[in-house]
């Protein structure tokens, strides 16, 4: 198990340390500075030396930092560090260098509580915020009840939620966000499109709300409905895999596929799916790439929403690769902007909109140097970067949510989809 | 509810004992709401966080348990967790507020208080917590009972005789049949620790009980869920229908939405299939695995690496888990080196006749990426995939040629070795691309590829023309070279006077590397086999032609694939490092428990038969280079991984016979075993039969190239005591 905990910022410095046990002393922590912050190829998220392994995951410039002795199970040990940093971002905001060293002490707190003798504890967020607080606590004037009240809810099978939410207005937001993967081949055939989705819920509702979803799984409505809310046609969808938040009964999706839970309150990922069958891209990059001799190349990138049009791509990115010795790049556009980046041998082109059915060409020429020894471009892939309101690309849609309260409460409930690409999204040429 | 930013990055400032110790004294007089005292207590922790030693304080600090706020309380524990240990004459001081604390009220502040005090192990804590321990173990309150339960092997790790001698192991025992699931999983992690520990007392489940734990999982938190089906496998089925029963109800969990969980539950899974009887129960929960393996890829990086590497791992020994998925494992061109890596010999894996097409023009894309390690493994791949795979060979050869042409430094060597194999595989098909190979002679500084350059010139003299001058050119830094080219060179000089022993130039050059390799040349294996083949020809050069021109054992990739047995093995560490490795834990990990199937009725004829008995070998890498005997070919053969521990040191008596892994282990089981007779079995669980094969090594599919390959990274060979020593 977890023998020590670090945050490291990227000097190397110590912004956190809990040694669990005893089998380390602090200054391992220079190993790990030695090892991993000064080497400038890091060529894993694990270093093993002798019995000592280090696990590392990097956000916003720092390490977290977990070490062992044991065989550890690796993936739990990845997990706790997401956990925390999940924990840290819903405690303060952001999880950078400033906001850890103002909630270091908090942070002391937190690290304890979620792990003991580093076996991961109870980490829902929800029930930690009942009992590690910024403000300043009388131990004495903790009433017994109220602790009993956070104990067992925090040891309860729905540990996720406290028992006295309570809300005026009953509401509930679905986002179903979905990541589209794509690689295409230079000649344009597609060799990779799957949709990595999850849906995230934002739930207000009071009480010991019973929950039932339902999606267009093409495996419920074939069995015929399942539950209700009207009949799916044949816009079903097939996904590949589900995987589910702690507090939908994973029995129950087993043998009926319904998907029912008592939800957290507040904000959390209900479930992560995938699909890789009839993906719509919603965006269709068609570029044409020529090398003119040995000191210039030439752009052709036509961009072509295939979606309904009324609905819009926003924040449309395309990151268009120049070889290494490019000097100037001449840029042709008719919508957004575009420009060279020398320091990443791309250019930038930036689309504020892009309405559905819309088409728009790029054209542009770049000068490249000459260089004695001429080594072959290895052309890296064009990269999207886009957002579709209102759109699936996996087909999904949530076909119903019902709340079932004691009180039989009314409850209004709120539907958005979205599509996006980032970094995910990669043409050849 | 929080929300509000803390402002403590200021206290982030070195300071000094002195003045932190008058700034307590100073707030004892008037201190507001404590407010002072907090402020100080804040510099105290953030400079124990910056490494500076603040044990001098301790009196002054202890002194602040006298306040009542949570917050203070708080630090001043992480304060004696950080020192207690140094300060055993001091300690007595804090025993009786602690042990205040261990009966209040406030089940929160009772679980504070154990919490903290076994995390400071010495006797005088030890000792007054022994009481209070055993009392908690069996608190109303579940919350205070599942800290004790971690509290027990603190202790235990501490005082292993003490904890036994006042019964905790059995408090735990019981707490696994507590009602609250939280309880139960801690009290399981315990157990399972010491049941690890090599003096610890023997942990295993019987039906009763593993059943019992089943029911638990369903209302764990997922780290519960954790320890709970990680103790499955301390369950040994007696029937077939006993590990399908118990196959079912862990197969849901494949759903959860934490990775942990899902390698967790695809590891007892794998464990139970050895135990399994009918063929389709195993196909329906292969079926089930694939799609869960797969999506453990859209996690983030880091998970995605432990997942690549064990799903190498599975798909060895459970193919059928992702027959068709090699699309999936396509690199991102943004995948970190350690994903792309990873991803690159699943796809080698997978690779079969009907996707040979896409994963060949995927792997030449590699080919042209930037990474000069995932360059030189693409190219690897290209060329293994031309000997696996047959219809693909023509269009491997074409794409290594192309890639030959671009002459980047790093490529062209790569695509020699890789050639030099696929001439093996297919004879008398791919020979007329010699002429382009022998262009980039001149490239060749890598002594593999130069020896595998050498290798064609000489294997094929008959078909070059200038073969003479070829060789003569490759001979003029002999002296100099790596013995791994002077034996091919020495090899390849001998065959080209096989093939034409009428010409002079040929004679003269044969006579010039014999005497070279016996008369001036240090390493003995050169020497012996240059004396072998001077003889040779001095007695019979018709039968030296023979024998250097002999037929070479076929290359094949058919079962590139590691020792069913060591798989096995090897799976049931699926998800922990061992798996990342490939190693088994007790052979890089100082007193790792290994893990071995155990047998019983109910396991499948086959798995018995390759089972791998478990030997408690402390920690030794058994790797053992033994400069052999006999010249050795041109690349090194790893050793295999059965691993029949070698020793040669035998300063060490051998390590005691354990008694632990025969099942019917008697005294200190916690748990008998049922008694349950078997059907008979059948084992259909066959794979396909393995061809002998000289490449079918350990981590095969890229045969000795092992510089990527993940490693834990061990102190010298000789020193027996690793990095742990030592770094601290």
């Amino acid at each position: 198990m977890i023998s020590a905990f670090f945050i490291f910022n990227q000097k190397g410095e110590v912004l956190i340390s809990r040694l669990y046990r005893t089998d380390f002393k602090r200054s391992i922590a220079d190993v790990f500075r030695i090892q991993v912050v000064s080497n400038s190829d890091v060529r894993s998220p694990i270093i093993t030396l002798g019995s000592t392994s280090f696990f590392h995951v990097r956000v916003n410039n720092l390490y977290v930092v977990a070490v062992t002795k044991n065989n550890a199970n690796a993936a739990l040990v990845f997990e706790f560090c997401y956990r925390f940093i999940s924990i840290a971002k819903s405690y303060f905001g952001k999880v950078d260098e400033e906001s850890v060293k103002n909630n270091f002490v908090l942070i002391y707190e937190l690290i304890d509580e979620i792990n003991d003798f580093g076996y991961p504890q109870n980490s829902e967020i929800d029930t930690l915020k009942t009992y590690i607080t910024t403000e300043s606590i009388v131990s004495s004037a903790i009433a017994v009840e109220e602790s009993s009240k956070i104990t067992s809810q925090a040891t309860g099978t729905t540990s996720w939620r406290r028992a006295d939410v309570k809300y005026k207005k009953n509401e509930a937001f679905v986002d179903v966000v979905e990541t589209v993967n794509l690689s295409m081949s230079a000649k344009g055939t597609v060799l990779r499109a799957d949709v990595d989705g999850h849906i995230q819920m934002r739930a207000y509702l009071s009480g010991t709300p019973e929950c039932k979803f339902g999606l267009n799984d093409k495996l419920v409505i074939d069995k015929g409905g399942g539950g209700g809310g009207g009949g799916g046609g044949g816009d079903a969808v097939e996904l590949d895999d589900c995987r589910f938040h702690q507090c939908v009964r994973l029995n129950e999706f087993d043998s009926t596929r319904t998907i029912s839970f008592i939800p957290p309150d507040g904000e959390f990922e209900l479930m992560k799916y995938r699909s890789t069958s009839n993906v719509k891209l919603p965006l269709r990059i068609i570029p044409t790439v020529t090398e003119v001799g040995t000191t210039q190349v030439t752009y052709i990138v036509t961009v072509k929403a295939n979606f309904n049009n009324k609905l819009s791509a926003t924040s449309v990115v395309l990151r268009i690769p120049t070889p290494l010795n490019t000097t100037t790049v001449d840029c042709k556009v008719p919508n957004g902007k575009a420009k060279y980046v020398p320091a990443e041998n791309v250019v930038v082109w930036k689309i504020p909109r892009l309405q559905g059915g819309q088409e728009i060409t790029f054209g542009a020429t770049a000068d490249l140097t000459s260089t004695t020894h001429r080594q072959v471009w290895a052309r890296p892939p064009i990269d999207v970067d886009f957002q579709v309101l209102m759109f699936t690309a996996s087909g999904l849609i949530v076909r119903f949510l019902k709340v079932f309260e004691k009180s039989s409460y009314h409850s209004i409930k709120w539907v958005r989809y979205l599509t996006k690409a980032s970094g995910t999204y990669q043409i050849r040429f | 509810m929080s929300g509000q930013h803390g402002q403590d990055a200021k206290f982030f400032q070195r300071g000094k004992i002195e003045e932190f110790r008058t700034e307590l004294q100073a707030a004892e007089a008037k201190d507001k709401k404590f407010l002072k005292r907090k402020i100080v207590l804040k510099k105290i922790v953030a400079n124990i966080t910056m490494g500076n030693d603040m044990s001098p304080l301790f009196t002054d600090v202890v002194q602040c348990l006298g306040t009542p706020l949570l917050e203070i309380k708080k630090m001043v524990y992480l304060f004696l967790v950080s020192y207690g240990r140094s300060k055993p004459d001091q300690i007595h001081l804090v025993i009786p507020s602690f042990l205040q604390d261990c009966n209040d009220r406030n089940p929160l502040i009772r679980a504070l208080a154990i919490r903290t005090m076994s995390y400071i192990p010495i006797p005088v804590v030890t000792e007054s917590l022994s009481d209070q321990l055993r009392h908690c173990l069996k608190d109303r309150d579940p919350y205070v009972r599942k800290t004790a339960a971690i509290c027990v092997v603190k202790v235990y790790t501490a005082e292993p005789r003490r904890a036994e001698k006042n019964g905790f192991v059995e408090l735990l025992r019981d707490l696994m049949l507590d009602p609250n699931a939280t309880v139960v999983s801690n009290a399981v992690a315990a157990l399972s620790e010491i049941g690890d520990r090599h003096d610890g007392v023997i942990f295993k489940l019987n039906l009763t009980i593993a059943n019992k734990l089943l029911t638990a999982l369903g209302e764990s938190s997922e780290w519960g869920q954790i320890y709970i089906l990680d103790c499955l496998l301390r369950y040994v089925p007696e029937q077939h229908e006993d590990a399908e029963q118990m196959a079912e109800r862990v197969i849901i969990q494949l759903q959860h939405a934490n990775s942990a969980v899902v390698l967790t539950a695809i590891k007892v899974l794998l464990y139970l299939m050895n135990y399994m009887g009918d063929r389709q129960t195993i196909d329906y929960i292969c079926k089930k695995m694939g799609p869960p393996s797969v999506t453990l890829l859209s996690s983030g990086p880091e998970v995605q690496y432990v997942a690549l590497r064990n799903i190498l791992l599975i798909i060895q020994r459970r193919p059928a888990v992702l027959k068709n998925d090699v699309k999936v494992f396509f690199c991102k061109y943004n995948d970190p080196i350690y994903v792309k890596l990873a991803k690159l010999e699943i796809m080698y894996r997978l690779a079969r006749e009907e996707n040979a097409k896409e994963v060949l023009a995927e792997l030449y894309e590699y080919a042209t990426e930037v990474d000069i390690d995932f360059v030189r493994k693409a190219v690897r791949s290209i060329g293994r995939l031309a000997i696996k795979v047959e219809p693909a060979a023509d269009s491997c050869i074409k794409t290594l040629l192309g890639l030959i042409e671009t002459k980047v430094s790093y490529v062209v060597p790569e695509a020699i070795i890789v050639i030099k194999d696929i001439f093996r595989r297919y004879p008398g098909k791919y020979e007329g691309i010699i002429p382009t190979l022998c262009e980039h002679l001149d490239a060749l500084e890598e002594p593999e590829a130069k020896a595998a350059m050498i290798w064609i010139v000489g294997q094929f003299a008959d078909k070059i023309d200038n073969a003479d001058e070829l060789l003569d050119d490759l001979l003029y830094t002999f002296k100099e070279d790596p013995v791994e080219v002077q034996l091919a060179l020495l090899t390849a000089a001998v065959k080209l006077f096989v093939y034409k022993s009428q010409s002079d130039a040929t004679k003269e050059l044969v006579h010039k590397v014999l005497k070279w390799a016996t008369e001036e040349v240090d390493n003995p294996d050169l020497r012996d086999r240059g004396f072998m083949y001077w003889r040779l020809l001095a007695i019979n050069p018709a039968i030296a032609g023979e024998i250097v021109l002999a037929e070479k054992p076929a290359i094949t990739t058919d079962s590139d694939r590691m020792d069913r047995g060591a798989l096995d093995q090897l799976l049931l560490h699926t998800g922990t490092l061992g798996s990342i490795y490939h190693k088994n834990p007790e052979t890089f990990i100082r007193n790792a428990a290994g893990k071995a199937l155990i047998d019983s009725p109910a396991l499948n004829a086959h798995s018995r038969a390759v089972r791998i008995p478990l030997s408690r070998n402390v920690t030794e890498p058994t790797t053992v280079t033994v400069a052999g005997p006999g010249p050795p070919e041109t690349h090194t053969q790893k050793p295999s991984p059965p691993p029949i521990p070698v020793d040669i040191d035998t300063s060490k008596p051998p390590p005691p016979i354990p008694t632990e892994s025969s099942p019917s282990s008697e005294s200190k089981d916690l748990l008998e075993m049922d008694e349950t007779t078997s059907p008979d079995i059948d084992d259909d669980d066959a794979v396909p039969s393995m061809a002998n094969d000289p490449y079918s090594n350990i981590d095969g599919a890229f045969g000795n190239y092992m510089a990527d390959e993940p490693q834990p990274m061990a102190a010298g060979k000789g020193s027996r005591r690793d990095l742990d020593d030592l770094l601290f």
